[in-house]
């Protein structure tokens, strides 16, 4: 790889640009030539098969005009976005790091949500709708609310079914979750997508401690990632 | 959006193997680059994983659940020498599977680059 190469991919990494390094692997005398993807000088079909692993998010090999070539792609990072900066969040939030999510925690109240108990995480103190309508969750994002306050929890839920976001988590408990559900009807959210709601949120692992409910939440999360048979079963 | 701290790592991947290695690269040191481009079966590592080797020994991420890396930082050690890349093929259905082979049962194919 180039040096301009290199600072060209980190820089659209940086600014979280989607793009794909595509490298030739054969034939074995023209192996090792790279592109940045999208790129106009490239070869259109190149660009176009750049594009589909892109939407995929999945890295592979492609053979285009009896050439093989490697497609990286480079996806912004997924991002978690958790509302409520409390105890559990603590708990999760440092867990969630080794998963490769941009993290992402929300909460008003300023004694909750500040820097020093969440490290490597971006901290927001707007009120979650507001917070939620400036990230614009998309569908490689993931929301979880755990404040169990409603007057927290409600407008980022509200926010949270207007949008793709492919996995929406909410804490409390099973009568918790019914009243949270009614208010919501009443918001005008239907059946099915209230539905997209896990709730009471994590995998079934009898979790106890901050620490134990963490991990059934982001046990939870992967297995909706990654299309898991656990999750079509708890879904169905 | 008020916001306090932004101080996330925002890699795609929580290894971000390819930074690392710009560092090493950047710093002086000779890098080469694996970079795992099509699996078959139960290959452990899916594409696009990666390993940074450096001829001074280091080495980080991975390209399988171990039973390769040895080999692979053997031809990155090569590809620093040559400068020229090589497409390596790991498999049961391969002459290496003697030397290497996956223990999963899996096939693997494995692009190794010297960082330029």
């Amino acid at each position: 790889m180039t040096p301009a190469l290199a600072q060209a991919l980190a820089a659209a990494r940086k600014e979280h640009r989607p793009v794909v390094l595509a490298t030739r692997l054969a034939p074995p005398g023209l192996a090792g030539t790279q592109h940045l993807l999208p790129d106009p000088e490239a070869p259109a079909e190149l660009n176009k098969a750049a594009e589909a692993a892109l939407a995929s998010d999945q890295s592979r090999t492609v053979t285009i005009g009896g050439e093989q070539w490697f497609l990286h792609a480079h996806n912004p990072p997924a991002r978690l976005i958790v509302v409520g900066a409390v105890h559990i969040a603590q708990a999760l939030l440092p867990m969630a790091v080794g998963l490769g999510f941009a993290l992402i925690v929300v909460d008003p109240r300023r004694s909750f949500a500040s820097p020093e108990r969440f490290p490597n995480v971006t901290v927001l103190t707007d009120w979650p709708d507001e917070a939620l309508d400036a990230l614009k969750p998309d569908t490689r994002s993931a929301i979880l609310t755990l404040t169990h306050d409603p007057k927290l929890d409600d407008p980022a839920l509200d926010r949270a079914l207007k949008s793709p976001a492919f996995y929406i988590g909410a804490l409390g408990s099973r009568r918790t979750h019914a009243a949270r559900l009614q208010r919501l009807r009443a918001l005008g959210h239907g059946e099915a997508e209230l539905a997209r709601i896990h709730g009471p949120v994590g995998l079934d692992i009898e979790a106890v401690t901050a620490p134990e409910i963490a991990l059934s939440i982001l046990a939870q999360l992967v297995a909706v990632r990654r299309g898991a048979a656990t999750a079509k079963k708890e879904a169905a | 959006m008020s916001e306090i701290a932004s101080k996330a790592p925002f890699a795609d991947d929580a290894e971000d193997i390819l930074s690392l290695a710009a560092a090493w690269r950047a710093a002086g040191e000779d890098v080469a680059l694996a970079t795992v481009t099509e699996t078959w079966g139960s290959s452990p590592r899916p594409a696009g994983s990666q390993l940074a080797v450096s001829l001074s020994g280091k080495m980080a991420g991975s390209v399988s659940g171990g039973c390769i890396e040895g080999a692979v930082a053997d031809a990155a050690a090569e590809t620093i020498r040559t400068g020229k890349p090589q497409l390596l093929d790991f498999g049961v259905s391969n002459e290496r599977a003697w030397e290497v082979g996956l223990a999963c049962g899996g096939k693997v194919k494995v692009f190794v680059e010297k960082l330029a």
